[in-house]
């Protein structure tokens, strides 16, 4: 029997269930299916009119509906599907009734657009103020919108319907947010505080105004056409990142509670890294120690060296700026091996799911552990000679993966590593 | 959602060793200090008629965010928070070590930034008459919207802002959820620190109350509070909040960690706990808190208790009947002293606990129902309680470090 503390003492943390949304589809099957064979989600948008908007394209998950819509609704429902399939794998606890805390990535929530014309349509005179708007909140006629647009209301939802216990937590890291909860079940786990945790991380927020604030600060891709090789993470020519919708779920637990429940061991949480870029709100520091530093605290926490990561799973957005200093921080670390691991972004085809990000990317980590095989980095037509990383062009690599680093940086100067293993060290 | 997990039991015992107050009262801890104890009230009838608001008290942010670049990068919400952050490590001893802030953890609970109020306006004007082509919305937003005004709403930006300002550097988590957010970024934090997870730690938050977006946002629950000002304890027959402005951060750290660098403690924190009772029948609330009270640990009677009650109905009623239970307690409620500031309530409600046990004193009632008694002598134990205006109930254990 395996021993159920690492070598720093701390029980080890292993997943047990997994579930995953993205525009690729619903599930780990179909999903991995998908990845591997090297296929995009990214499509032109049909939910809102592009018109005037430079980027046209997204990765948006149209198969899930919510009535009425909203983005934070559909964040909710991407939320419940992942965290269904998730539970149903791991077999923990019952319907209703989840033996331990919720930490959910959520996108910031506020009053969307829709339902502020609905209200501006409500005022009946040509020119409306927020005054106006004031005058005709209340009365109880628009309480549910209230409750739709509170930041604890997808956390609430959650929390009630899979009965995880105590105060959810719904968190915001930026692009990094998937993986910070990610590390706070790791954390709870460790500090012997639950034996379980449900890490879900979802973003159902492509709609006009998230399109037009990140095309406002010239983060997005604006090559239209085709959709599909848009997201070309470490090429020459790429523009910016694809932003899309997904939410991935991870029951994590102690591994000595999982084998006493004889729970199906799907990859073991090794090791996380945190540190905080002061440099700038959207740029990295030039110099990368903030990178070099997260990666450090990743591996140390693993209590492994570069040597024993045999792939990257990168954060690679796809912007000029967040591949090079990715390769920047990497390479500090990792030196020559830095040229040789397999690196691979699976944002190339299911775009960047921001708040989902470092989940959905964990997941798909575990699955590469499982599968022996390395999903490819599409559209990768053009390399960047100065990125002169390993990449998975292309095509799957099937190759031998024990240890996976999971990178995830940003805005915020928000930077996490997760390192992720098929066996207990 | 009935179980909730003491954060805190661990051996090593959390101190708060910095508090930063920026509120609608004054800056710092002497300025809040003497208006709690005049029994001042900074509340604002005129501007948002009829809704009340309690205005932030405008200081020189220059002290403690030099750069009027950074200043401009930010909406009121982080100016007034990054000030209150910088308030702390000040207090704390810590301001610009560059050893300790580049390992310091960063728990902040956050809501969101303000809107530009002309753009959503001119938008929905134009709308109203008759301009409903399918690209409008687009065109208006690519063209109106001011390209930074984003990283001033996201909620992270917050905690972005006091590294690239302060250099808090270590891990910066933000916590989002309206009040309770504040309760579990101290619980998260102090639980860290007492599992030997974490050193020093940043946490608290900051409200901005003067958002005409924010009212309209409350206003859909009839939740503001109209008209005329009244403590929380006398708003049964006219419930409401009035929102608050506040930045409230305090510097938490394992005790060995404070004497080795020599530090003084104002108090400890010896529990945070939080839960989310789902209030679909009467006397949920009263029940959950009942429940968290019991897993505060150990406390004599004759403490005091600071909560940040809303003056929203029936929350603010179960809340009395649980505090009715512990009459020996002298309660405060920073609602009628401050506003209600939101995610922020809670921190300030430890900064509140910590700055009177340090004192040695707990500040006089400010409210003559009933519910505020006076209280004679030093307090050793303070709890602060906090029950959302919609969901999540959270308290703290704050005691004496004799």
């Amino acid at each position: 029997m395996t021993t159920p503390r690492d070598t720093f003492g701390r029980p080890i943390v292993v997943v047990t269930g997994m579930g995953i949304v993205t525009s690729l589809g619903a599930g780990k099957s179909d999903n991995w299916t998908k990845l591997t064979a090297g296929e995009s989600g990214i499509r032109t948008i049909t939910r809102f009119p592009t018109e005037s908007l430079k980027t046209t394209m997204a990765g948006t998950v149209d198969f899930a509906s919510v009535e009425p819509f909203t983005s934070t609704g559909l964040s909710e429902r991407l939320g419940e599907m992942a965290t269904e399939e998730a539970l149903a794998q791991s077999g923990i606890g019952s319907k209703g009734d989840f033996p331990g805390p919720l930490f959910l990535a959520v996108a910031p929530v506020e009053v969307e657009w829709p339902q502020r014309m609905e209200l501006g349509r409500a005022v009946g005179k040509p020119d409306v103020d927020y005054n106006d708007l004031l005058r005709i909140s209340g009365g109880g006629q628009y309480a549910s919108f209230h409750n739709r647009f509170m930041f604890g209301s997808v956390a609430a939802h959650l929390a009630e319907k899979f009965g995880t216990k105590g105060s959810p937590i719904s968190l915001s890291t930026a692009c990094a947010s998937g993986a910070t909860a990610i590390q706070l079940g790791v954390e709870a786990i460790r500090r012997g505080e639950t034996d379980a945790a449900l890490c879900v991380a979802t973003d159902g927020t492509v709609n006009p105004e998230t399109l037009v604030r990140f095309s406002l600060l010239s983060a997005l891709s604006t090559q239209n056409e085709p959709p599909q090789a848009a997201s070309k993470p470490f090429s020459k020519n790429r523009d910016g990142f694809v932003i899309a919708e997904g939410a991935g779920t991870l029951v994590l637990e102690s591994l000595e509670a999982a084998t006493a429940r004889g729970a199906p061991i799907l990859g073991v949480l090794a090791g996380c890294g945190e540190l905080t870029d002061s440099f700038h709100r959207t740029r990295s520091s030039p110099d990368g120690k903030p990178i070099i530093g997260c990666v450090l605290k990743s591996l140390a926490d693993a209590g492994m060296t570069p040597e024993h990561i045999d792939h990257i799973n990168a954060h690679g957005t796809s912007t000029p700026e967040n591949d090079k200093m990715e390769y920047l921080g990497i390479s500090a670390v990792f030196g020559e091996r830095a040229k040789q691991v397999p690196v691979s972004s699976n944002k190339s085809m299911v775009g960047h799911t921001i708040s989902a990000a470092g989940a959905v990317e964990a997941i798909i980590s575990l699955l590469t552990l499982e599968h022996q095989r390395i999903p490819p980095t599409i559209n990768y037509e053009i390399p960047d000679p100065a990125i002169p990383f390993n990449v998975v062009a292309n095509k799957a690599l099937d190759a031998r993966v024990t240890a996976v680093m999971s990178n995830s940086f940003g805005f915020g100067g928000q930077n996490a590593s997760l390192i992720l293993t098929r066996e207990p060290a | 959602m009935t179980e909730t997990t003491s954060a805190t039991s661990g051996p090593i015992e959390v101190w708060i060793t910095g508090i930063g107050l920026a509120t609608s009262l004054g800056e710092g801890l002497d300025a809040n200090w003497d208006a709690l104890n005049q029994g001042r009230i900074n509340v604002d009838e005129k501007t948002f008629a009829p809704y009340i608001v309690h205005p932030w008290c405008q200081v020189s942010l220059d002290t403690q965010i030099p750069k009027k670049g950074d200043q401009r990068q930010m909406e009121a919400w982080q100016r007034i928070g990054t000030y209150a952050a910088g308030l702390a490590l000040d207090s704390a001893g810590v301001k610009g070590n560059k050893d300790i802030l580049g390992r310091m953890d960063m728990v902040i609970a956050a809501g969101g930034g303000e809107r530009d109020l002309a753009v959503d306006s001119g938008i929905l004007s134009a709308q109203a008459k008759g301009n409903s082509a399918p690209a409008f919305l687009n065109e208006r937003l690519m063209s109106d919207l001011r390209p930074t005004l984003f990283l001033a709403q996201l909620s992270n930006l917050l905690a972005g802002n006091i590294a690239i300002v302060h250099g808090v550097c270590g891990t910066s988590r933000t916590f989002m959820g309206e009040e309770v957010a504040g309760v579990d970024a101290a619980r998260n934090a102090a639980a860290r620190i007492a599992a030997g997870q974490s050193d020093i730690a940043l946490i608290g938050g900051s409200h901005n109350g003067e958002r005409k977006d924010l009212l309209v946002l409350y206003e859909f629950g009839d939740f503001n509070l109209k008209d005329k000002f009244a403590p929380v304890w006398a708003r049964k027959q006219q419930a409401g909040f009035a929102l608050g402005s506040a930045g409230a951060f305090i510097v938490i750290e394992s005790k060995q960690h404070a004497l080795a660098r020599g530090a003084k403690p104002f108090a400890r924190l010896s529990n945070v706990v939080a839960d989310l009772s789902t209030r679909k029948q009467p006397g949920e609330v009263t029940a959950t808190l009942d429940k968290l009270w019991s897993q505060l640990g150990p406390l004599d009677s004759g403490g005091a208790i600071i909560t940040g009650t809303t003056g929203i109905e029936p929350v603010t009623s179960e809340e009395r009947a649980f505090l009715q239970k512990h009459a020996d307690f002298a309660v405060r409620a920073t609602g009628t002293r401050f506003g209600h500031t939101m995610e922020t309530q809670f921190p300030l409600g430890l900064g509140l606990a910590a700055l009177s046990l340090s004192r040695g004193a707990l500040f006089p009632a400010g409210d003559s129902s009933g519910a505020e008694i006076d209280m004679q002598g030093a307090p050793s134990q303070i709890v602060v309680v906090g029950a959302g205006h919609w969901r999540g109930e959270g308290m703290a254990l704050v005691e004496a470090v004799k």
